[in-house]
């Protein structure tokens, strides 16, 4: 695993998080401008291993609330997350020592990490989800009840903040804070669920910034060597490539705070196998020629097809040649617990998750042939 | 009968096409002032073809002028930014991710100002016009005149920009103003960057294009005339003059079309070696590949639809340097004619290496004869691995696939490379560029706003692809090779009944023609 991040890591932490983001979780091509000037001032960010932290540390989940299709026009102002950290701190009347990355996937992996450099706080190797969700209930740190969503503070691109201190459940955290980050122009600042670095130790996905890297790095290295990108990635994560194809269609809409749609996928060796896959923020359906191929929790990555560069939802075209990539989820998803949130009745779809074998990589490496 | 003409860094070629037919080609090098050089081109094929210049359909002109001019840095013009969207986007300013030299040579004019909207159509905050005028007081006092205008989701709602081009005219009636919103999609820093693009090459687009005019106006031609754009279909000139960004990688598309067209073959590599660079290019089913994710031009992101291509410093031009050995980037370019040992100059290029070599006869081979037979063997090879690595690099695939090799430069290049399965080189290689600006194919576009309260997506979709269709097939296009090539759809959430902008492009092969 890594110990820190520094301005050399960037590339490939947004390559890596873009794969594991499964079209959600923001380009990180943005973020990482930020965090890229952020680590010119401070030289690199310390990644504290989720094993050896101090178990009475009190951490913080952060990240970016909002629609991806919002992120890529209202640009960042550079503050909303730090503001919500600092609201919190001063509910609360307590100092953070660790910040915590809610999701690996997406611009999500990032903004934690600039986050720390403002605070001056190191944030934790590992997160909450080992890929990218859209909704804040579907943290592993929530699955046993002792860590809850709320307290929660929220900062706009601006001025306004908003704490929400006690909600019933972690559904309630989600439905106040979506709707908040919706009036805020689908695009806010979001720290909540705090912890103890016991819990972080117990609860996380662990190692998820040093995967995001390796896996990031193992794609440049691949494009270098001429290999077959797509194949490259499905390997790495113990996955397969589902499909290489043409997008031949897109639908979306940015409804109730979200990037919702569908898009097909037409195969280039034969055009009558077509991919159909619904997404909310992120890809969690996938259907070929009807027939359910991957579902959440596990994963669908969409990259293009020759350069395995990830293709996040709001930046799908008609059109564009892609690799359809499934990898089997962190094992922590995968409990009767978790799938009743994580699972595709969550997400409203009558499927039965039927699991890819095998795990998402544990230890922070990828795997090798 | 058309005439294609490609205006590169390097030559002017021009061909005169009947139907399928190649009647006449020829190459000649680019003027400084580029009218000498197209007037030269045009009295060539004229006279070869014999051809009436009142039966003329339309001269097609394609020019990597513009990309070049990015690419070099060369007569950029001091160009401000003004972006609508405060308090939102400031930590990521215009210009933020641009290379240096870049951002310098157009002055890093960048202002912020509150205006902008929300996905909903909300205002982020309210457009304050004082605001603005101090702007434009600063711009005007700094003497800019080139503005380029972005404001947060102005696909959706351009109202702001408008507002603030409006303000610019009242105190500066004769500025060059581009509106983001005309040119590009989703992605405000993408979208700004071709909008601040496209206003550093304003005033040389309109030199350029009346160049363009003076020269056929020379030639007493009154024929129709075009300038191709990067998805391979033609513009009107006037227009190229407002939107030269338009333009970019519009040479890859049309050197690729052009070897499809001479080679016959749907699947190859393209290898177009110029003299300055060689971009390598792979045919998909008789198109150019397109890239997937954001292109960058010289170094600045973009999100316009491309040809996937790879440029490589290596060139007919090209400078040989002996110790140690270096080829390129630097070209003697358009002085080729001037500087290369082979005429008299005293430059060595690769033009002089591949005559010392005895792979082509130009110039006078005397004039290199003394050059050691190593050193031409050496950079001769380093060549061929230039280009094989290139190729290797565009290849999807292990498996062997044929190469054409177009362009002026194409005699450095050896009958093998490795990993292909044969070269070709067909006839009239070396202006294949300008057939692909012969054979531009033409487009047909909607966008406009459909209400999903009254008809069905599929029914909207349908409907929008048929407009495009019809208006390609109206503005020449053959029905039977109409494809859809674009489908892009905002959904304007601010507006009743479900409304959703849709905007479809289709392309076709000029009817009667090709």
């Amino acid at each position: 695993m890594k110990s820190k991040i520094t301005i050399d890591d960037v590339n490939a932490l947004g390559i890596g998080a873009g794969i594991l983001g499964t079209g959600g979780g923001g380009d990180p091509y943005l973020e990482g401008i930020q965090l890229r000037r952020e680590l010119e001032k401070h030289g690199s960010q310390t990644l504290l291993d989720p094993q050896m932290i101090d178990e009475n540390v009190l951490a913080v989940v952060v990240g970016m609330i909002g629609a991806p299709t919002a992120g890529i026009e209202k640009l960042r102002e550079g503050t909303e997350i730090i503001r919500a950290v600092r609201l919190l701190e001063r509910h609360l009347g307590q100092k953070f020592g660790a910040i915590v990355i809610a999701e690996i996937g997406g611009a999500n992996s990032m903004g934690p990490l600039v986050t720390g450099l403002q605070a001056g706080v190191p944030t934790v190797d590992g997160d909450g989800m080992g890929r990218a969700f859209p909704e804040l209930q579907m943290c592993s740190f929530l699955l046993q009840g002792d860590v809850t969503v709320a307290p929660l503070a929220m900062a706009d691109a601006g001025v306004a903040t908003a704490v929400i201190p006690k909600t019933k459940t972690a559904v309630w955290s989600e439905r106040l804070a979506r709707n908040l980050a919706t009036s805020m122009g689908a695009t806010a600042g979001l720290a909540c669920m705090v912890m103890t670095g016991k819990q972080v130790k117990e609860y996380c996905v662990p190692y998820t910034v040093s995967l995001a890297c390796r896996l990031g790095e193992r794609v440049i290295q691949a494009r270098a060597k001429n290999e077959d990108v797509s194949d490259v990635i499905a390997r790495s994560l113990g996955g397969k490539v589902q499909l290489r194809g043409k997008i031949t269609d897109v639908f979306r809409r940015t409804t109730r705070g979200w990037a919702q749609g569908n898009l097909t996928v037409e195969s280039f060796s034969d055009s009558s196998v077509r991919l159909e896959i619904n997404f909310q923020n992120e890809f969690l359906i996938a259907k070929e020629n009807g027939n359910v191929v991957a579902t959440v929790p596990d994963m669908i990555c969409i990259v293009v097809e020759e350069t395995g560069e990830p293709i996040p939802t709001e930046r799908l075209y008609y059109g564009a040649r892609v690799a359809v990539i499934v990898v089997p989820g962190a094992a922590v998803l995968k409990t009767s617990d978790a799938l009743q949130v994580v699972g595709p009745r969550a997400f409203g779809y009558d499927i039965e998750f039927s699991p890819l074998p095998g795990d998402l990589p544990a230890s922070g490496e990828i795997l090798h042939d | 009968m058309r005439i294609g003409i490609d205006v590169g860094g390097t030559n002017t070629d021009a061909v005169v096409m009947d139907g399928k037919t190649v009647v006449a080609t020829t190459k000649t090098p680019t003027t400084e002032n580029i009218t000498d050089g197209i007037v030269t081109a045009l009295s060539a094929v004229v006279t070869e073809s014999g051809l009436d210049v009142e039966n003329l359909d339309g001269v097609m002109i394609g020019t990597t002028h513009f990309t070049n001019a990015m690419v070099e840095r060369r007569r950029l013009e001091q160009t401000a930014c003004i972006r609508l969207g405060l308090p939102a986007t400031v930590c990521l300013p215009p210009l933020v991710d641009w290379p240096d030299d870049i951002a310098d040579a157009l002055g890093r004019h960048t202002y912020l100002g509150h205006g902008g909207h929300e996905f909903d159509g909300r205002e982020i905050s309210a457009f304050d016009r004082n605001e603005i005028r101090d702007i434009v007081d600063s711009i005007q006092s700094k003497g800019i005149n080139a503005i380029a205008i972005s404001s947060v989701f102005s696909p959706v709602n351009a109202e702001f920009e408008e507002q603030t081009a409006e303000t610019v005219l009242e105190v500066m009636p004769e500025a060059n103003i581009t509106l983001s919103s005309t040119i590009g999609r989703i992605g405000l820093l993408e979208r700004e960057n071709a909008a601040v693009m496209n206003a550093c090459l304003r005033s040389l687009a309109v030199s350029t294009v009346s160049g363009f005019k003076k020269a056929l106006t020379e030639m007493n031609i009154t024929a129709p005339f075009f300038i191709s754009q990067n998805d391979g279909t033609l513009m009107n000139a006037d227009f190229a003059a407002d939107y030269p960004v338009l333009t970019f990688a519009s040479g890859p598309t049309n050197s690729m079309r052009g070897a499809a067209f001479l080679s016959d073959l749907k699947d190859a590599i393209v290898v177009d070696v110029g003299g300055t660079t060689t971009d390598v290019g792979v045919l998909q089913q008789g198109f150019p590949r397109v890239a997937a994710t954001a292109v960058s031009i010289g170094g600045v992101r973009t999100n316009f639809r491309m040809p996937d291509t790879l440029s490589i410093g290596l060139g007919g031009g090209s400078i040989v340097g002996q110790d140690p050995m270096t080829i390129g980037p630097q070209s003697v370019g358009f002085q080729l004619t001037e500087k290369a040992q082979v005429f008299g100059g005293d430059v060595l290029t690769a033009t002089d290496i591949a005559v010392a070599g005895g792979r082509v006869v130009v110039g006078d081979k005397t004039l290199v004869s003394d050059l050691e037979a190593n050193l031409v063997e050496n950079v001769n090879q380093k060549i061929q691995e230039m280009v094989s690595v290139a190729v290797d690099r565009m290849k999807t695939s292990a498996a062997l696939v044929p190469a054409v090799i177009v362009g002026g430069g194409s005699i450095l290049v050896q009958d093998h490379i490795e990993g292909t399965s044969n070269i070709l080189k067909p006839e009239n290689y070396s202006v294949a560029n300008a057939i692909g600006a012969a054979i531009a194919q033409v487009g047909g576009e909607t966008d406009r706003v459909f209400s999903l309260a009254e008809m069905s997506r599929d029914e909207a979709l349908a409907q929008a692809k048929n407009e495009a269709t019809e208006r390609a097939v109206s503005a020449g296009a053959n029905a039977d090779t109409i494809e859809i090539v674009d489908v892009e759809e905002v959904p304007l959430a601010y507006l009743p009944g479900n409304a959703t902008r849709i905007m479809v492009k289709a392309v076709g092969d000029l009817a009667g023609g090709i």
